[in-house]
């Protein structure tokens, strides 16, 4: 029997505003525990809820950007349940008219574009963080009532792999939209995910586990993995899968059941008597349509077309907004209409030196007319090897000089007048007579150690284009 | 005359002549409050140092110089408000309520300690409070009403000058009118609800307990007004209250509910409210039987959406932040008996039954179903006020009955209220004023509705009928 998976995925992103969604307190990231809160947050009596009006335009804004339909009349949701990081013991959410709903996103999975249906995306306020201790439990209440946008998609994703590019780029777009930093480690996206399996072919839903606890896209993918192949064993026995929650453990690979009683799912819904409902007008939500921005997709195909870039490089440099719009400029600056040393530039040496300062590219303080300039001293000019233009480019990010200062400063000009590199030649072939002769009965590689040695004694400044080249001609001539 | 028994607006104005001190005032109404109120019980938490009276503001504002006395459920700043539960036990809000703060701008000062209530605003005698009943003072062996039967008390028997309550369905109405003081219900969100600790959050509000109708308009000016805390506050001018003490309602239009004047009801209330219409239009008013035709539903659909409401909004005293916490291993444990141990008897009826309403199955049935025969109750009115300027009708089936008369049979109790519901479903203003006694010497109420925001016309018409009858000079014999 075959098996195909069917999975649905519901992501929480918080969104970036300055402060909570019903109140005024901060959202900002690490501060001491239970600074960040007030009464209305807090949910103590008497205090009530007030919009924060950011949030809900960020959240349309998502819902437009994943060509959802906007709900014009806006409505919020009292969620009940127990719990002590809920204060008021009910949650404020949206239940039967979520903000946006029937969008969808298109990935790219094995060269073709498959679409992914989204359900719903709805906004709602964050509970605290509760910390276990031996004996106790404490609670932070900071992150209480931090605004929550919950996208839900629809179950059309067929593999862990599929889920893994919606969730890249679900992040990509929230982050070109510049509503969330979308970063699993500070909790500011957080994924469930819904799985089952069934027959393939057949078009009925099996039962389905939700898994928790997944902290990374890849504990997404490795925990579908898992819990496909564990369904499918199972079924395979005969037996059946139970409707459950199970945790995913990072260090044993595996899924667990929760060991808490299953809570009853009576949530008694009904409308938050504390917030009126209002109406957002067709011209408010067209102001915000307006401030999106050409998203991910758009910005790839567009790098491709305009500035002949591959497939693989304009990905990478639209998978982050910041990074694009680093890139275009620069794309731009660039005269030439071949824009792939400049790509290369930016992909290979600049992104290097980023990685290992653990910032993005769009980070490094190198100015367009700079880069650029280096890039026309190594390719065009070849005033320095590629090895030395690299090690500019280090110093340019660390001091934000000009290369040709950072040239002369570090004497690393290369040498390609002949004059100058004859010496040289001459001194390794007389050093070397083993190499000339594997050269000259016929082994080419010998050749590149007598380069090698060249380039050696002129501290690595010799254009080894050049050098090559006279040695070829005195080794023939010879 | 004894500084105590006199309103508002006369001691203000003997202030301002310097004939008294505030401290003559404070000082005259402690020593009022230690004798009285042993008896009438209107005080809570009373300790004998907190009885010496001084005035605690400064300010010169319109209030200055005036005690306020504050129901247990309105927040006031490091001072116990506790909702009369012993779930509140020792809770000390950090925070003023928005009216709180209001009237300290305008220069009063506010008690410390609070007037009895029935727990959570639950009930119609004030028999429902941790602390026992308060005693009607005039007649000791009677309810004052409820659930604001502290305040109204009070002023009654001049241990207050003016106080605060809140009413949700007639909790500040229909003991005025057992009291024979001046209640005023305004407009749903013509006072902030912030600071009020909430039983039904689309029915409460805040309103005031006064001698006469010109008192009741001067803190109606300083209680008044939007409030960003709060999103169910509107924002419409405040008009200046006073300016509708006109004393004259040549052509004033009154409708006469004909579902208010049943078969079997009581015939004195009866005889004594119709001997007030009739002066009403000795004064110049024009009456007229008018229809209310959905009055039947009233009071059950207040008890399904009310309870709804205050079982949402009472799932969060649970232990974890203030108040009182049972102590116990399990989470759940704790909440269980913090709960059952905190909650008396009516709270967990109400809570019961609003969870019972918003459940899965009965949701549609019950809560959904009451939302919109309330939509047919406000349109009742809406329909009336259309062609009349108000409504008059008794505020209360009965006079004040006796402690311990109806606590057996809760249905009974509730039915005391069929008067004063409507108004808090439909969100207008209504006012209860005194305008007799039975033969008993217990005070009958007047109620007089409008249309929203119609408080000017309530107070004119209540102003008018005052001044040409003095019931409001009548004190009790304590």
């Amino acid at each position: 029997m075959q098996y195909e998976p069917v999975i649905g995925l519901e992501v929480h992103v918080q969104l970036k505003t300055k402060t909570k969604v019903f109140c005024g307190c901060s959202t900002a990231f690490g501060n001491e525990p239970n600074t960040q809160v007030c009464p209305v947050c807090l949910g103590f009596p008497g205090s009530l809820p007030v919009l924060n009006r950011m949030a809900l335009e960020y959240s349309v804004k998502v819902g437009l950007a994943l060509n959802c339909s906007v709900q014009d009349f806006i409505k919020f949701d009292r969620k009940h349940y127990y719990y002590p990081d809920l204060p008021k013991n009910f949650q404020i959410s949206q239940y039967d008219l979520p903000i946006s709903k029937n969008g969808c996103l298109d990935i790219e999975i094995n060269g073709q574009t498959k679409r992914i249906g989204v359900r719903r995306a709805h906004l709602e306020e964050d509970a605290g963080k509760l910390i276990h201790k031996e004996d106790v439990s404490l609670i932070d209440y900071n992150r209480t009532g931090q605004p929550l946008l919950e996208i839900v998609s629809e179950p059309d994703i067929n593999s862990p792999e599929e889920a893994y590019e919606y969730l890249n780029d679900l992040k990509a777009i929230v982050q070109y939209l510049g509503v969330s930093d979308c970063d699993m480690e500070k909790g500011t996206l957080r994924c469930d995910a819904n799985v089952s399996v069934r027959p393939k072919g057949s078009k009925a839903l099996g039962t389905k586990s939700e898994l928790k606890n997944l902290n990374s896209f890849k504990a997404v993918k490795d925990s579908l993995h898992y819990e496909i192949g564990r369904q499918i064993g199972l079924l395979n026995e005969g037996g059946k899968v139970v409707q459950e929650t199970r945790l995913w453990d990072e260090k044993t690979a595996r899924t667990s059941p929760m060991r808490s009683k299953e809570e009853a799912k009576d949530y008694r819904y009904f409308p938050e008597p504390d917030l009126p409902p209002f109406i957002i007008s067709k011209d408010k939500i067209e102001e915000i349509r307006k401030t999106i921005p050409e998203l991910p997709k758009d910005k790839e195909n567009r790098f491709m077309k305009e500035y002949g870039l591959s497939g693989y490089d304009a990905a990478i440099l639209a998978a982050n907004k910041d990074n694009a719009d680093y890139a275009e400029e620069r794309f731009k600056a660039w005269a030439d209409k071949n824009k792939k040393p400049v790509a290369n530039w930016l992909i290979g040496p600049l992104a290097a030196i980023a990685g290992s300062r653990n910032v993005e590219i769009s980070e490094i303080k190198i100015s367009t007319k700079d880069f650029l300039d280096l890039i026309k001293l190594v390719e065009k000019k070849q005033a320095i090897s590629n090895i030395a233009g690299k090690a500019v480019l280090e110093e340019m990010a660390s001091t934000g000089k000009p290369a040709s200062g950072i040239i002369e400063e570090k004497d690393l000009a290369q040498i390609s007048d002949t004059a100058s590199l004859e010496n040289f030649v001459d001194e390794a072939i007389k050093e070397n007579p083993a190499s000339v002769g594997s050269f000259k009965s016929g082994k080419e590689n010998a050749l590149m150690f007598l380069v090698g040695q060249v380039m050696k004694k002129s501290k690595g400044k010799a254009n080894p284009k050049v050098v090559h080249d006279i040695l070829k001609r005195r080794l023939s001539d010879a | 005359m004894e500084l105590y028994s006199l309103t508002a607006h006369q001691l203000t104005d003997k202030l301002h002549k310097k004939e008294i001190s505030s401290t003559d005032l404070f000082s005259a109404l402690g020593k009022r409050i230690s004798e009285k109120d042993s008896r009438v019980r209107a005080y809570v938490r009373r300790n004998d140092a907190q009885l010496d009276l001084k005035p605690t503001n400064q300010n010169n504002g319109p209030l200055a110089g005036i005690p306020v006395s504050i129901k247990d459920n309105i927040c006031t700043e490091g001072i116990n408000t506790e909702c009369c539960s012993k779930i509140l036990e020792g809770f000390k809000p950090p925070y003023d309520a928005t009216v709180i703060r209001k009237l300290k701008d305008a220069g009063a000062s506010i008690l410390e300690t609070k007037t009895n209530m029935d727990e959570f605003a639950f009930g119609s005698s004030t028999e429902n409070s941790c602390f026992g009943p308060t005693h009607n003072p005039w007649d000791l062996e009677c309810v004052p009403g409820g659930s604001s039967g502290g305040s109204a008390a009070a002023v009654a028997s001049d241990e207050a000058i003016w106080a605060l309550g809140s009413d949700t369905g007639g909790s500040i109405r229909q003991p005025a009118a057992f009291c024979g003081v001046v209640g005023l219900k305004p407009t749903y969100g013509r006072v902030s609800r912030y600071g009020l600790i909430a039983f039904a959050s689309s029915l409460d509000q805040i309103g005031t307990f006064t001698k006469d109708v010109r008192d009741c308009a001067i803190l109606m000016n300083a209680v008044s007004g939007h409030d960003p805390m709060d999103s169910t506050s509107v924002d419409t001018v405040v008009p200046d209250y006073t300016g509708s003490l006109l004393n004259e309602v040549e052509g004033i239009k009154i409708g006469i509910p004909k579902e208010y004047f049943v078969e079997g009801m009581n015939k004195e209330v009866k005889a004594i409210v119709e001997e007030a219409i009739v002066k009403l239009e000795r004064l110049g008013a024009r009456a007229k039987e008018v229809s209310l035709p959905h009055t039947q539903y009233a009071v059950p659909v207040y008890y399904i959406i009310g309870t709804a409401e205050a079982s949402s909004n009472l799932a969060r005293f649970d232990g974890v932040q203030y108040g009182l916490r049972v102590k116990d291993k399990r989470m759940i444990d704790m909440y269980k008996k913090t709960r059952g141990e905190g909650f008396g008897q009516e709270a967990k009826r109400r809570i019961l039954l609003g969870t019972f309403t918003l459940s899965q199955g009965y949701y549609d049935a019950y809560y959904l179903r009451a939302l919109k025969v309330r939509t047919l109750i406000k349109k009742d009115f809406d329909d009336v006020f259309k062609d009349f300027d108000c409504i008059v009708t008794p505020t209360s089936p009965t006079p004040a009955f006796k402690i311990g008369e109806k606590t057996e049979n809760p249905l009974d109790m509730y039915l005391s209220d069929i008067y004063t519901i409507s108004a808090n479903l439909a969100g207008i203003p209504a006012i209860s004023i005194p305008c007799g006694f039975t033969k008993s010497g217990l005070p009958v109420g007047l109620q007089i509705l409008a249309k929203p925001f119609g408080e000017e016309t309530i107070l004119k018409i209540a102003y008018a009928y005052e001044q040409a009858t003095k019931w409001h000079l009548h004190k009790p014999e304590i």
